[in-house]
């Protein structure tokens, strides 16, 4: 909910210096946080213009271009992660209030410039797990969906994990597009390409395992790689 | 002065006085003693010796234990004397002496010495008995022998070692010595330890096993250049024995183990290599069948660290091309020719050479190599590299099963003796343990056994349950229950064909129109047959009809299947010239039924009267037309059936025989065998790693391939890529998960 109000209460009542200025400040300070919190929901409804009053694809493609970003840009994505949004496409109130607080912004002035902060926090390595493994789940947008189209995945890829991971993505995507004994991933499959990401040496998977636990889509992918090396 | 004092005085006075006294007679004794040693005198009588013993005991009785003083001088004149005599008498003896001449003086000395320690350990037994005991001092004999020991010993045991080192190596080259001296010398090196051998070892044993060492290693780098494999190997078994011989005759008994491992060493370990690698050597001796050599090598190499895994590695290796060259031969002289009869000889072939070798080098293993456990595993590590090749296009399991077909077919027409059947069967088992696919074997014996049961005239009910028993015990009882309910259902089938011919005496209505037998066949033990909806012709209708109401008021709650490919019948053809029965198939047989409706059909009319299949109706309309037996008469008269051909019933046809079977080609589903099998393989997986999971609820990635691969082994050997398959399958279907923390450990979810 909107911010906290009751700071340190001293137990007895007796206050040592003028009370009265910290009253007023503490009123001043809560009527602000109310004001943001307002102001959050407010902005909030700007996009949801409609019952059932969640954002919906067109506002959250307003929201896009308010913000000067594509619609397909990952901080899109981020911006869902913060919000840990269940729905692809749709904002709830809960959600966004999730997000927006914890940025405190509560203009699209401020969500905008608070972009940055948010992908600085999501490539923080106590995050990025999190965040693409979430990326996985947010495009499950079938109930009991448990696999994601290649061509899907290849784009997520693309947008997740492309500005750490350049040659392997690239190299990942060639192989996931040329290949057919694969047309669906899952989530186990997903993670194996991060964890590959994370910790195989690239170009030179000298200390890639193939008898280790990997899926057998990356001990293909590592194969596909060793055959073209020529 | 007072009167115990002065008493004192007197007796210590008298005390020396008397030691003195006393010990001039001891000395007395002593020269005796040496002029008895060296023969100048003849033994102490009998006065002599008591005048002795009594002087002593006088003596030691005046000791008082408060001073010792006569026991203390007498011990020390003891001691003085001995050494005397040694420094006298012996050493200057034995230093003037060399090589043999010495070791006799040095036998000799010894021997006396322990004479005179003997006489005056006992005329001077009295210390022993307090004296000894009290000051804790070395025992007169003891002491008489360390005297000899550091002085006499110690000075001379270094040339006494090197000239029985000497003689050693004389007799090595053939020379005759003294053994009994040896033996003697040694001895004295023995009991200078008094129970304990080192001596013997410090001052002897280290030197000769030394320079045992560097002789058989100068001789051994002659011999391996000069001397074949067999050669060499007798030399050295020469030696061993030789070296063996040398202990039992003169070398302390502990010797024996060390002495031979230095030779073993010089000769064996540090060659081993060469030996076996020789032109002549481990290769040659095997491809010559060199039994004897081959069990003299193995008895050689048996005692030496590591020695037979050099001689496993190259049985081994030999064993395996042994059989890719038998493998080599078959495929080149059968399988290239594309005659099918010629293969299905070419596979026993393949068979029967495989068993040939197997008891051929079983009988080394058992032979030559005494049963040896190493050799054992080389053997099975041969068979199992080459008996998992495909040959001629197909895999060794398939083989093997055709090779059971023929035996067991062969049995049931008594072409061959139940012995020579028994021996065979044990052959097939023993070369199962080899293939990997045994769940492969299994599935085409399955489909043998069947053809067996249901179209041989002269199945042996002894020998196919025989030979389930014998695969049983090697493999299990899963392996064998579905094969042994089929035998069952057989043996029942009789029964049930009584049964039924009760019922149709019983039962007037009940008129098939013809000599009907029905085989009831448990659906879970035989394989999978395809069915097809063929509209039966009406003779044969009421069979089915009349049989179906038998059945099912003799049991409740089973359903019956029709299966007509496997039927047959016996039809007669009324032709031109005569009357010919034909046995044929079911399908066959119905295909012939619809020319007593009809003169000409074509190849449509006959498949939607019947409902076949094309392919089916392709194959039985070409065995009745194209092949050996003309029944029908095809329009036009071409080779191959097509759906525009015409039939006709060809009542020209004759025979010299009354009774002709025309058989319908069997299918090969080859492939659908292995199709079949690998799916049950996927589920044998699945549930071999549930069952892991289940028990050990959490378990690293590797460890839980080598426990499924080791649960399965005794049918098949999984492939590595397929397990992490149904791994990964099993996590998307939430039967396992993965650990949070390592990916590389799998979580049961119950």
């Amino acid at each position: 909910m909107s911010g906290s109000s009751s700071k340190k209460d001293a137990p007895n009542s007796k206050r040592p210096f003028n009370s009265g200025a910290m009253d007023r400040f503490l009123a001043a300070a809560h009527k602000k946080l109310s004001s943001e919190a307002e102001r959050i929901d407010q902005l909030f409804y700007s996009y949801a213009i409609t019952p059932p009053w969640v954002i919906q694809p067109q506002g959250i493609d307003t929201l896009c271009s308010d913000l000067g970003i594509h619609h397909t840009d990952v901080r899109i994505l981020m911006l869902a992660w913060k919000m840990q949004a269940e729905k692809q496409g749709y904002f709830t109130l809960d959600e966004w209030r999730r997000a927006l607080t914890a940025l405190r912004a509560d203009t699209i002035i401020k969500l905008k410039a608070a972009l940055p902060e948010l992908e600085r926090e999501v490539r923080r390595s106590s995050n990025r797990a999190n965040f693409y493994s979430y990326a996985f789940k947010y495009n499950l947008t079938e109930e009991k969906q448990k696999f994601i189209d290649t061509e899907t995945v290849c784009a997520l890829l693309n947008l997740v994990l492309r500005s750490e991971f350049l040659p392997q993505v690239d190299a990942l995507i060639h192989y996931l597009k040329i290949q057919t004994d694969y047309r669906v991933i899952n989530m186990d499959q997903w993670m194996g390409f991060y964890r590959f990401c994370n910790e195989i040496n690239f170009p030179e998977l000298d200390n890639y395992d193939s008898d280790q636990a990997w899926p057998l889509i990356v001990d293909d992918f590592v194969d596909w790689i060793r055959s073209h090396r020529g | 002065m007072t009167k115990s004092k002065k008493l004192r005085k007197n007796n210590v006075e008298n005390n020396v006085e008397a030691m003195e006294q006393g010990w001039a007679i001891m000395e007395e004794g002593i020269a005796k003693l040496k002029n008895i040693l060296e023969e100048l005198e003849s033994q102490f009588s009998s006065e002599e010796y008591m005048r002795l013993y009594t002087t002593m005991f006088n003596l030691a009785g005046r000791n008082n234990i408060d001073d010792d003083y006569i026991c203390q001088q007498l011990y020390n004149n003891y001691k003085e004397s001995v050494q005397a005599y040694i420094m006298s008498t012996v050493n200057p003896s034995l230093r003037d002496k060399h090589d043999e001449f010495m070791l006799r003086e040095l036998v000799r000395r010894w021997s006396d010495h322990k004479v005179m320690v003997k006489w005056l350990s006992r005329f001077l037994s009295y210390l022993d008995r307090y004296f000894v005991v009290r000051k804790k001092v070395e025992s007169v004999k003891d002491l008489g022998f360390s005297c000899f020991r550091d002085m006499a010993y110690g000075e001379v045991k270094h040339k006494a070692k090197d000239a029985v080192i000497a003689l050693i190596n004389k007799e090595r080259e053939g020379g005759q010595i003294d053994r009994a001296l040896l033996k003697n010398v040694l001895d004295v090196f023995v009991e200078m330890g008094k129970g304990e051998i080192e001596f013997y070892t410090d001052d002897f044993e280290d030197a000769m096993l030394k320079d045992t060492a560097h002789y058989y290693s100068r001789k051994a780098s002659q011999w391996i250049f000069q001397d074949s494999c067999p050669d060499y190997m007798l030399k050295v078994e020469e030696c061993l024995k030789t070296e063996k011989n040398r202990v039992s005759h003169y070398l302390h008994s502990s010797s024996e183990t060390k002495l031979l491992e230095q030779v073993e060493n010089e000769l064996l370990v540090v060659y081993a290599n060469q030996l076996l690698e020789k032109e002549t050597g481990c290769r040659a001796l095997l491809r010559d069948d060199k039994v004897d050599e081959l069990s003299r090598m193995y008895r050689l190499f048996h005692n030496i660290p590591k020695g037979l895994e050099e001689v496993a590695k190259i049985f081994k290796e030999h064993v395996h091309s042994e059989g890719l060259m038998a493998i080599q031969m078959i495929e080149d002289a059968t399988c290239n020719k594309t005659e099918k009869a010629g293969g299905a000889r070419g596979e026993h072939a393949l068979m029967t050479t495989f068993i040939e070798l197997h008891n051929k080098y079983s009988a080394y293993t058992t032979g030559c190599f005494c049963n040896n456990a190493v050799l054992h595993k080389a053997l099975k590590q041969a068979f199992e590299s080459f008996c998992n090749q495909v040959v001629c296009g197909t895999s060794n399991a398939d083989h093997l099963a055709s090779y059971c077909d023929y035996i067991l077919k062969k049995g049931g027409s008594e072409k061959i003796s139940d012995e020579a059947i028994d021996e065979s069967m044990d052959k097939i088992v023993k070369l199962l343990a080899y293939i990997s696919d045994k769940d492969l074997f299994a599935e085409f014996s399955r489909k043998k056994l069947s053809r067996r049961l249901l179209f041989d005239r002269n199945v042996n009910d002894d020998h196919e349950r025989l030979f389930l028993t014998k695969l049983k015990q090697q493999c299990g009882g899963q392996f064998t229950s579905k094969m042994e309910g089929m035998v069952t259902d057989l043996a029942l089938a009789k029964e049930n064909q009584n049964q039924f011919h009760e019922y149709l005496i019983n039962n007037n209505a009940a008129i098939p129109g013809m000599d009907l037998t029905v085989n009831v066949l448990t659906t879970g033990f035989w394989p999978t047959y395809k069915t097809c909806d063929l509209r039966l012709p009406a003779e044969m209708v009421k069979c089915v009809q009349v049989f179906k109401e038998h059945y099912e008021a003799k049991t409740k709650h089973r359903k019956l299947t029709w299966i007509y490919s496997l039927g047959t019948c016996s039809i007669n053809g009324k032709f031109d010239s005569k009357t010919i029965e034909l046995v044929v198939g079911t399908y066959q047989g119905a295909v012939l039924l619809l020319f007593n409706d009809a003169q000409r059909l074509s190849y449509s009319d006959i498949k939607t009267q019947l409902n076949f299949e094309d392919d089916d109706l392709m194959r039985v309309l070409h065995s009745l037309s194209c092949s050996k037996y003309k029944i029908l008469k095809k329009d036009p008269d071409s080779k191959f059936v097509s759906p525009n051909d015409y039939f006709e019933f060809n009542s020209k046809f004759t025979d010299k025989m009354r009774r002709i079977r025309i058989p319908l080609p069997v299918v090969d589903d080859r492939k659908k065998v292995i199709q079949d099998v690998d799916n049950d393989r996927r589920y044998s997986i699945d549930a071999a790693l549930v069952r892991i999971m289940k028990g050990r609820k959490i378990l690293g990635h590797q460890q839980l391939i080598l426990e499924c691969v080791e649960m399965l082994s005794n049918m098949f050997k999984p492939d590595v890529k397929v397990i992490k398959k149904r791994i990964e399958d099993l996590l998307a279907r939430d039967y396992l998960e993965r650990d949070a923390e390592n990916p590389n450990l799998y979580k049961y979810v119950a």
